[in-house]
């Protein structure tokens, strides 16, 4: 059996795929070295992202039909399950940052199972840290406009506590506020797509493995049952995808809320 | 016999960062069921409330998550 050189690079032993499946080269020779395929992806989100709205939400009709349709449920969607829980009479005056960021993180994510392109732009921090930076400087700005600039940080404190519970309470508050819910903000979106890549390349690498590149009868059930959770993985992973744009468009519309109104 | 430790003491490969997120995922792992466990338990009481029972499940489901997701970069932080 003649197994090309590349395939065989990896010896007679199985080798799980690890965080080199993120690095990207540059695009072509020559060009710069920060076009790579994510960059690329991730402008192309943001290009049917306003396609998308454009199709949609340029002419509305009274009537809907075709894409204002489909535009009009994700709306009512956004508006009911997002906006209004968390911003009450306010949530129209933000649906249009809530609905363009929903959209363009699942966008984003369902890049990672279209064949070809097959890469969730957010599983590179970058992408996911400056939406979730750009929220919490709204968040702040919000905070220090409809709050007061000191006022803001005062009412995250509830008052009418016993003294010594201050002493915990206040910097665990701010960290919490300031600190850990931007980061895990980024990092939840971050890193269930960074883990979702690497367990559909995992088990789809098993199966190519045992079944193509290496087959044997000892190993072809090992194989099949890749094939078989890969694609379990890949429809469990469609599932994650909405989830995470969805809690990150909640989480973004939580912390414009707490910048709009002191906590209660 | 120390033969027979050291080796299997070489035979040990790995990274010390896997057996941390194993760890730090313990604690939320149970919170995580413990909120989707009474989320559907609320839900079966009261089902004209499942809207907002999901909100909050949701809500209480990222909070308890955030410990897990410090637990994961922690060993590329220290690393």
């Amino acid at each position: 059996m003649s197994t090309p050189i590349v395939l065989a690079s990896s010896g007679a032993e199985f080798t799980p795929p690890g965080a080199e499946l993120f690095d990207f080269p540059p695009l072509f020779a020559g060009g710069p070295e920060w076009l790579t395929k994510p960059v690329v992806l991730a402008l192309l989100g943001s290009l049917i992202t306003i396609a998308f709205a454009w199709s949609a939400f340029a002419k509305p009709k009274l009537v809907p039909r075709g894409m204002q349709n489909i535009g009009e449920v994700g709306y009512v969607f956004v508006r009911d399950q997002v906006a209004r829980p968390f911003l009450g009479k306010d949530a129209e005056r933000w649906m249009p940052l809530l609905l363009s960021m929903f959209m363009l993180i699942w966008f984003w994510n369902i890049f990672a199972v279209i064949p070809v392109i097959q890469f969730p732009v957010a599983s590179h921090i970058a992408f996911p840290a400056v939406l979730a930076l750009s929220v919490y400087i709204l968040k702040i700005y919000l905070g220090m406009k409809h709050q007061g600039p000191v006022k803001y940080f005062t009412n995250l404190i509830p008052p009418g506590l016993p003294k010594p519970i201050y002493v915990l309470l206040v910097p665990i508050e701010y960290l919490s506020t300031f600190v850990l819910a931007p980061f895990t903000h980024a990092v939840r979106l971050f890193a269930n797509m960074f883990a979702g890549h690497i367990i559909l390349a995992f088990f789809s690498l098993v199966g190519y493995w045992f079944l193509i590149e290496n087959p044997s009868w000892l190993g072809a059930p090992v194989g099949v049952l890749g094939v078989v959770m890969t694609i379990l993985m890949t429809a469990f992973e469609m599932f994650i995808q909405f989830l995470q744009a969805f809690l990150f468009t909640m989480l973004a519309a939580m912390y414009i809320g707490s910048g709009l109104h002191a906590d209660h | 016999m120390s033969v027979v430790a050291q080796s299997a003491i070489a035979a040990v490969e790995g990274n010390v960062g896997a057996i941390g997120y194993g760890l730090a995922a313990i604690g939320p792992g149970v919170g995580v069921g413990i909120i989707f466990g009474q989320g559907v338990n609320a839900i079966a009481r009261q089902p004209e409330l499942t809207g907002v029972i999901r909100q909050n499940m949701m809500l209480g489901f990222v909070l308890t998550e955030a410990l897990a997701l410090i637990g994961l970069v922690a060993p590329f932080i220290y690393g």
